[in-house]
């Protein structure tokens, strides 16, 4: 009985150890680039590297010790890089058209998907079934494809070098509709019915029954659209040269190609796009996971 | 049937209100996905230029097919995604598979721990690792401590191609676990509980329970990776732009480096439909191979 319990905790206690190191090894780089970014300039590259950056080590002290003015040096000597970005390079700009384009794209699509995404789970008319089947099969050709014929149609209709021509495209991705109408599937019809005799119209029953309904589902698309669009980099870099357009991935990597080795203020940058992902991700999990499960059912 | 005509008229009169509610996203979905489409095809089958296009019928893609760029590109992709794809769904089942048995708030802390690093850009996590890889970077002094000589990472073309591939191994397969613990969440507890009186250990009940029941999550798993992982670019692009040399161009930095470093768009749309067809290839041979005995 004993050597069965013994046995039994080296096994409880192997299964914490795997998962705890596989979890330092994928947080590792996240943490890496926090302290490079806080790290002093001629600190980035110490060897053996400095896991904990200076300021965050001395900081405190030196106020406890009352040398104010040491500590608030040390801080404004870390944050150098923090502060290149936001005046000499156009960060708060890229930070900005990114917030525009994932908003305006992710709004858009919320709307315009859960109108689809309710007539095609809903209700009877002649071609639902082609054109919902027509919209989902696109799913699997991938993006490459229409790369070059984007550009040119975005050229043709005069959206290059605007911020619209990385809210538009996106608008048009079907994901939400499938999402959408599978989430709606699962509302009972009789509702409807109910609205319908209490002579409710078309479009109140949509707003005022289907979407309250709708809010787990219209979250978990709205976080993943948000996601999609703001880490989304291969088609803003194609469409948009003018650095004051550039969403902060392109903004990244133009950074990178110029300033190839001063890896503090590439972290810094990094992490400034990282964190408000970070955030929403911590604050809304529930909804990248429901997400996630909801998009890999089956039609 | 003309009365069939017309009472389909009728009837699509009468649903004009469902009409109403697809059309916006039906609108954009034929001018940016079903119109780029169509026309990519048309792409490739020309000489496109701004003054004057002219159609060239199957040469883009003989030049493709002949030229030894696009079987390097193809080549480096291939390699990338046999052991990235396969590596990512065993590392997910092994993890989900850990993760099941333990109480709920451990569940979610390694569900959210293994998810997190997915959530940020993949340009901002390559930086990173271009940083990590850098000569003198974190990488190399961890080699060091195991008494192992700096290598240079990114510079070398034997190298530089298992870095790019190392960095998607590492990278957590944050979606794969989340899937696989909704999935083994739905298998009857029963189950496991007739096996372990007709005598089984948790290994064979692993084997012959867990495994064969998440079998579709495996296969959407292999079939989502091996898409992702032929269209893999923004690390490339980050961390060694295809070099040095060719040693890490994959198909879609060839396609991007055709269409908009070269400007030949009819040769990019026709290399990029030759890698749909290799997608869709490989995806069938996935469907045939994994799905011959899964039950939905």
């Amino acid at each position: 009985m004993n050597v069965k319990k013994i046995f039994l905790n080296i096994a409880k206690g192997t299964v914490y150890l795997i998962l705890i190191g596989w979890a330092i090894i994928a947080l590792m780089p996240l943490y890496w680039m926090f302290t490079t970014a806080l790290q002093l300039p001629d600190e980035v590259f110490s060897m053996p590297p400095r896991f904990i950056p200076t300021v965050v080590k001395k900081f405190f002290p030196l106020l406890l010790e009352g040398k104010r003015e040491e500590a608030i040096f040390l801080l404004t000597e870390s944050l150098r890089s923090i502060r290149v970005l936001f005046t000499d390079i156009g960060l708060p700009r890229w930070f900005l058209n990114s917030v525009i384009v994932s908003v305006t794209a992710t709004l858009g699509i919320l709307v315009f998907d859960s109108m689809a995404g309710y007539v095609f789970a809903k209700k009877q008319f002649p071609g639902r079934d082609f054109l919902f089947w027509l919209m989902i099969s696109t799913m699997m050709i991938p993006g490459q494809v229409t790369l070059v014929p984007m550009f040119i149609l975005i050229g043709k209709l005069g959206l290059k070098n605007s911020l619209g021509a990385v809210i538009f495209p996106p608008l048009a991705m079907v994901f939400g509709v499938f999402l959408m109408r599978q989430f709606m599937k699962t509302i009972p019809s009789e509702l409807i019915e109910a609205a319908k005799i209490d002579g409710a119209s078309e479009f109140s029953i949509y707003w005022r029954v289907i979407l309250p309904l709708s809010k787990p589902a219209l979250a978990t698309l709205g976080i993943l659209t948000f996601m999609a669009v703001w880490n989304s980099f291969l088609w803003p870099l194609i469409v948009l040269n003018k650095d004051y357009l550039y969403t902060l991935p392109v903004g990244l990597k133009t950074l990178q190609d110029k300033n190839l080795v001063d890896y503090g203020l590439l972290m810094s940058g990094a992490s400034i796009a990282a964190i408000p992902m970070i955030i929403v991700f911590l604050f809304f999990q529930k909804y990248f996971v429901k997400g996630l499960t909801l998009g890999s059912l089956k039609g | 049937m003309v009365i069939k005509n017309g009472s389909l008229l009728k009837d699509i009169y009468k649903h004009k209100l469902d009409y109403f509610f697809i059309l916006p996203k039906f609108i954009l979905f034929i001018i940016f996905i079903a119109l780029p489409v169509v026309w990519a095809f048309f792409i490739a089958f020309q000489e496109y230029g701004i003054f004057e296009t002219i159609w060239v019928g199957l040469t883009n893609f003989r030049d493709v097919l002949t030229g030894d760029l696009f079987w390097i590109a193809l080549w480096n992709t291939f390699r990338y995604t046999l052991v990235v794809v396969p590596s990512q769904v065993i590392i997910a089942l092994i993890l989900a598979s850990l993760i099941n048995p333990l109480n709920r708030k451990a569940q979610i802390f390694f569900r959210g721990a293994y998810y997190l690093p997915t959530v940020t850009s993949v340009v901002v996590i390559s930086m990173i690792w271009r940083w990590m890889y850098n000569s003198k970077g974190l990488i190399n002094y961890l080699l060091s401590l195991l008494n192992i000589d700096a290598v240079n990472w990114l510079g070398s073309s034997t190298w530089a191609l298992p870095a790019i591939i190392l960095m998607s191994i590492l990278t957590p397969p944050g979606v794969g676990v989340i899937l696989y613990l909704a999935s083994m969440g739905s298998i009857p507890e029963s189950l496991y509980e007739a096996a372990r009186i007709d005598g089984a250990g948790p290994i064979t009940s692993w084997f012959k329970i867990t495994l064969p029941l998440v079998k579709p999550t495996t296969l959407y798993l292999a079939i989502l990776g091996t898409i992702g992982s032929f269209q893999v670019f923004a690390q490339v692009l980050l961390l060694t732009d295809g070099g040095p040399g060719y040693a890490t161009t994959t198909l879609v930095h060839l396609i991007y480096n055709s269409a908009f470093r070269d400007f030949e768009f009819g040769f990019a749309s026709a290399q990029a439909i030759v890698l749909f067809g290799i997608v869709l290839f490989f995806s069938f041979i996935q469907v045939k191979f994994l799905s011959s005995d899964v039950e939905y």
